[in-house]
């Protein structure tokens, strides 16, 4: 099962480039919980943020608390212990292109020495039901490389290999931007259904996804959280006028 | 070549005369010249006057064809002489030329290479080549990946294009230099020091019989080829790696993998195939080298078990002897030992740089974002 996140008063840099200003949020647990506004306004820095992932850059520069349930990532973990818990999914599918599929979904667990063969043949095998790959895919297991697929089915992949290591939390950044509409509409029913079992924040650029797949939405401008609230009154009922416009098209 | 006609084209409009414009310093504020709406701008009558430039164009594409030609024709020239000249051998020994070994009548103790008495043989040249040049390989390939995992995911900034730039310069000091170096310095010290240890604690092996009291031999002779080769396996790892995307460390790190298992998992196995070719290329560079090997390998055409024991090598040999050779199939021995060489590390080259190729195609270094 998922947890909750509670966000206060992150702020982040990128040298001196104030990319995150004050954001404060809570997002719920086992709930998907989507973050949209125009590029560059620092969502994807906000949810890389979320597993430490942006201090991997040697300019970046993190403050403020974030809790992953009891836990303050930024203060009571170390950022490999905060990843092997919260899952991300990137934009452009990033397989790894010198493995099979089989150990591009075990490469997680793998990783930490996990080693029981019947345990991962199991894992690997839920993993990629989990993300509607496996009857795609499951007799060539161990025989096709994990870039031998479409991107589409790339993609589904590396939510596999996410999802191989029973994560808390799923971070999605723009997962289906580099995907064709079939393969999208493949990705969102996934993110509904696999919302029941984790909390899923999504970065998207697309509207239409944000409203079809998430229950909370979150409206990002110029590194700020100008409004976060029910996705259905983010898109018919926004309380912001910035809000309005971005979701009219006025902006952005 | 086919060259487009030129369009016959009239100007048909009378010229006007060029509108004034104020001439730079010439005191009035200098206008911009009007664009001229006709064809009779003056960059069109520049232009068109310049013909159809075929005849330069085609002289220049015959100029660049002889050029590359030439390299082909080298390699042809050169591959030509080393057969023609070692006929000889060829005719005398045939393949046994790699492999036989003769049998001295007056001391009944085995030999390889005997000008006087005209044996020839050149199996401890390729021996010893392939010796130090794997010993080399066993102690650079470690260092030097090491060097470039650490110069492109783990230096500071701004240290990263000093110590890039020193471990290249390795590669620019002349081969003499690195040979003056190992026989004032290496050579005393696995003397004095080195090799005593290695027989006292690896001598059961059987490689490492400290029987040599010069301090020459393979050993000094692998490890001054380490040195030399660092640079060319380091640099060609480290581009490598660079073309690795940012995306698969990216990959590794959202799966929970510390910095190490991030290399590992994301970095070295993408790159593994052109880091097998730059150690290839890193062999090949050690197949050749002359000079240092030359001077610290020890020079006896004899193959014993001991890395410690003096030795010889193919390019090693042809620089002893050729000067003083004492016969016409002494001479034509050295060519062939030559003509194998120049094959052996024409091969070695050619798979390392199809290799580095296989991964760096297409993908330049790309920028971490």
């Amino acid at each position: 099962m998922g947890v909750g996140i509670e966000v206060s008063n992150l702020n982040a840099w990128y040298g001196s480039n104030h990319t995150l200003q004050d954001i404060n949020l809570n997002i719920p647990a086992n709930h998907a919980t989507a973050l949209i506004g125009p590029s560059g306004c620092g969502k994807s820095t906000f949810v890389r943020c979320l597993n430490r992932m942006h201090e991997t850059n040697p300019v970046a520069r993190v403050s403020g608390t974030v809790r992953i349930g009891e836990l303050d990532i930024y203060h009571d973990a170390t950022p490999v212990e905060i990843r092997r818990r919260v899952g991300m999914v990137f934009q452009r599918p990033n397989p790894f292109p010198t493995m099979s599929i089989y150990d591009n979904v075990a490469a997680g667990l793998k990783l930490n020495g996990y080693s029981n063969r019947r345990a991962l043949d199991d894992i690997v095998e839920r993993s990629l039901k989990d993300s509607a790959l496996w009857d795609e895919v499951k007799d060539e297991l161990k025989k096709k490389s994990g870039a031998s697929l479409s991107g589409g089915q790339q993609q589904r992949l590396c939510i596999a290999r996410a999802l191989a290591v029973d994560p808390e939390v799923l971070l999605m950044d723009e997962p289906a931007s580099a995907l064709d509409p079939v393969s999208t509409s493949k990705i969102e029913d996934l993110i509904f259904e696999l919302k029941t079992q984790y909390t899923i924040v999504i970065v998207t650029h697309n509207m239409q996804q944000a409203a079809r797949v998430a229950e909370k939405t979150g409206f990002f401008l110029n590194g700020r959280m100008v409004e976060f609230d029910s996705t259905h009154k983010i898109f018919t009922n926004p309380s912001d006028k910035r809000t309005e416009d971005y979701i009219t098209g006025r902006f952005g | 070549m086919v060259t487009a006609p030129v369009p016959d084209i009239r100007i048909t409009q009378p010229q006007r005369a060029t509108e004034s414009s104020g001439e730079p310093g010439s005191g009035t504020p200098r206008q911009r010249p009007k664009r001229a709406s006709a064809e009779n701008s003056e960059v069109r009558r520049f232009l068109m006057g310049r013909g159809n430039s075929a005849v330069a164009d085609r002289g220049f594409q015959w100029l660049m064809v002889l050029c590359a030609l030439s390299i082909f024709g080298i390699v042809v020239l050169i591959v030509t002489e080393l057969i023609l000249r070692s006929q000889l051998t060829w005719h005398a020994f045939g393949f046994k030329f790699f492999f036989s070994s003769f049998v001295d009548p007056d001391t009944k103790k085995t030999t390889y290479w005997d000008p006087v008495n005209g044996h020839f043989s050149a199996l401890p040249f390729i021996y010893g080549t392939l010796v130090s040049s794997f010993l080399a390989l066993l102690l650079a390939v470690p260092l030097a990946i090491g060097v470039a995992v650490f110069l492109t995911e783990m230096c500071p900034r701004g240290l990263r294009g000093p110590l890039a730039f020193l471990s290249e310069l390795l590669a620019a000091i002349p081969s003499v230099i690195y040979g003056l170096w190992a026989m004032y310095v290496l050579v005393p010290i696995l003397r004095e020091h080195i090799n005593p240890l290695l027989g006292q604690y690896l001598g059961w092996t059987g490689l490492f019989a400290d029987d040599n009291p010069t301090g020459l031999g393979f050993v000094a002779a692998g490890i001054i080829l380490a040195i030399m080769i660092l640079p060319i396996i380091s640099s060609l790892t480290r581009e490598v790696m660079s073309a690795v995307p940012h995306s698969q460390r990216e990959a590794a790190l959202a799966l929970g993998a510390t910095r190490w298992e991030m290399i590992r998992m994301g970095v070295l196995r993408n790159a593994r195939i052109g880091i097998v070719g730059a150690i290839i290329l890193g062999l090949g560079r050690a197949l050749g080298e002359t000079m240092a090997v030359t001077m610290v390998i020890g020079n006896s055409p004899e193959i014993h078990r001991s890395l410690l024991s003096n030795g010889t090598s193919m390019s090693a040999v042809i620089a002893n002897e050729y000067a003083e050779a004492v016969s016409d199939l002494h001479l034509s021995a050295l060519t062939e030992i030559g003509l194998a060489l120049f094959i052996l590390t024409i091969i070695v080259n050619a798979l390392a740089r199809v290799l580095v190729w296989a991964v760096t195609r297409g993908a330049p270094a790309q920028v971490l974002h």
